[in-house]
């Protein structure tokens, strides 16, 4: 059974539907890369799916024992400002928040966890320093490390390395790509198709078309021709 | 300075100097806690809207001829500050806009009402008062002093107990909501939390002077401090501080409790403004 079964999807704000009648599936362990112009709703499908927005038809069922809340999440450009007062492990162990019954304070297992989450990111030598500090680079790892407190079964990661240099961007992309190898199901959105057809195994593109399908179906289609051709180009 | 100690101890054995600190630090403390919340939701101002409604509320209990004015102003404040946070985030009108609006509608009102059904033959020393802070925190009654300690020990449980929610809606609501983290009632706590404050500060500085006293503590602790939780701890120091010497500067200099009060709070804030300056530049 897929992990996310997405049916006959609308979507859009109150002004209309941006997209309609969108179907696709992922299944665990999947890596999934969203790609399409600026405005082809990209975002709007990653906040459709997280149950920010509602969708205006269709359905999204979670299956294979995924609760609701159990996606973690790394925003397109987080709005959190740029005097605010957090630390790394303040802003990691945020993510702890979603587990089970309330418990006003976090306890040891949260602990472990969010210590567990900075190593595998390696940012514990960050652990106490103040998040409005960091570069981007180190910004982007301490929101993936909350966003794997929040679960260790599917993220849906927004343009991950906008704004990294080419360096970065490389080493967010292999640890996104290690995290995939550890069995976390990924839903990535990228501008850099020539990144996604190399690290995904399906292509979800967006557009006035749209296609769904694994990466060597991509490649074989119009829009991949058409992308990679322009790439090798380059 | 001998003369002041001596004056001061005379001072403290009267109960109403008691009560005035009592109530006093407890309304600090609350009002501190917040802060950090409201500066960086962009509602610095929610502070100053929120009283003039108060205020405005009062003059209509006033005017109804209500003994018991917490009873629709308490309210009133509520419903005004869950309407403001809420439309804050999404409406078309901004959250500082909607606030200057009910803001001085309330304000308006309220004098309007005071003018036109006069209660006391001196209404502009009781729009003054009720505007700058009045004495009254200065002749308190053993009942309102019990209201301000069960309202305020409400407040900090509710507020420690929902602590690390409040963080995570404040530094990321999307992430929180797609987490699975209630936001909306978070957001209604601590918009009642607010209104219950500011209801309980309008006894000490008034309505035009509660904004510093929420928005300063918060402001100079972050200055300073780069954690969440130690910006709230050295603000509600700073507060609680700020507010003990303050009253008992006021009792001792004979000046208008609330403007000394925030005469402190803005010192304190230059000071730690001082001092987070000469640290970033011996960091660079
Ligand atoms: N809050 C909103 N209300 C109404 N329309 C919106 C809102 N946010 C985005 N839109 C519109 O929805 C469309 C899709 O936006 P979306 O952010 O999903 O695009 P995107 O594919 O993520 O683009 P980008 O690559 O620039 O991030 C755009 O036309 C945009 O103008
Ligand atoms: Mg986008």
């Amino acid at each position: 059974m897929p992990q996310l079964t997405i049916k006959d999807l609308s979507l859009g704000y109150e002004n209309g539907a941006i997209l309609s009648h969108l179907s696709f599936e992922v299944n665990a362990g999947d890596y999934l890369a969203i790609v399409g112009e600026n405005g082809s709703g990209k975002s709007t499908l990653m906040k459709t799916l997280l149950g920010l927005l509602k969708p205006l038809a269709g359905e999204i069922s979670f299956g294979d024992s995924l609760r609701k809340n159990e996606i973690g999440y790394l925003p397109q450009q987080t709005l959190v400002q740029r005097d605010f007062p957090a630390s790394v492990t303040e802003v990691v162990l945020s993510g702890c928040l979603s587990n089970g019954a309330f418990h006003p304070f976090y306890n040891k297992a949260d602990k472990a966890r969010a210590a567990a989450n900075m190593a595998r990111m390696g940012i514990t030598e960050l652990k106490d320093r103040s998040y409005r500090e960091l570069s981007g680079g180190q910004q982007q790892r301490v929101l993936l490390a909350r966003a794997l407190c929040a679960t260790e079964k599917i993220l849906l990661l927004d343009e991950p390395v906008s704004g990294l240099d080419p360096k970065v961007t490389m080493e967010m992309y292999d640890l996104i790509k290690q995290l995939n190898d550890e069995g976390v199901t990924i839903i990535m959105i990228s501008h850099d198709i020539a990144a996604a057809v190399r690290y995904a195994d399906h292509i979800l593109h967006l557009g006035e078309k749209i296609f769904f399908g694994t990466v060597e179906d991509y490649k074989k289609s119009e829009f991949g021709e058409f992308f990679l051709a322009k790439e090798e180009t380059v | 300075m001998i003369l002041g100690a001596s004056k001061l101890a005379i001072y403290l054995q009267y109960p109403f100097v008691q009560y005035a600190l009592i109530v006093g630090v407890l309304i600090a403390l609350c009002s501190s806690l917040l802060g950090v919340t409201l500066v960086l939701k962009r509602f610095s101002f929610i502070g100053d809207g929120l009283s003039h409604v108060a205020f405005g509320a009062m003059s209509v209990a006033a005017v109804v001829g209500l003994t018991n004015q917490m009873l629709i102003v308490l309210p009133v404040t509520i419903v005004c500050a869950v309407l403001l946070l809420r439309t804050g985030s999404k409406a078309r009108l901004q959250g500082d806009a909607s606030v200057a609006i009910i803001s001085v509608t309330a304000l308006a009102v309220g004098y309007l009402l005071m003018n036109v059904f006069p209660t006391s033959s001196n209404v502009s020393a009781d729009v003054c008062g009720t505007l700058f802070g009045s004495s009254s925190i200065l002749n308190l009654s053993m009942a309102e002093v019990w209201v301000s300690i069960v309202l305020s020990v409400v407040t900090v449980a509710v507020f420690v107990v929902f602590y690390n929610r409040i963080f995570a809606v404040t530094f990321d609501e999307n992430f929180a909501k797609a987490t699975g983290v209630k936001t909306d009632i978070y957001n209604l706590i601590i918009a009642v939390i607010i209104a219950v404050v500011i209801v309980l500060a309008m006894n000490l500085v008034g309505s035009l002077l509660i904004s510093a006293l929420v928005i300063f503590p918060a402001l100079s602790a972050m200055r300073v401090f780069k954690s969440f939780l130690s910006v709230t701890v050295c603000s509600t120091v700073l507060s609680v501080s700020t507010a003990l010497i303050g009253i008992l500067a006021s009792v001792l200099l004979s000046t208008p409790v609330g403007p000394t009060i925030v005469a402190g709070e803005a010192i304190v804030f230059i000071a730690f403004w001082i001092i987070g300056a000469v640290k970033g530049v011996k960091k660079a």
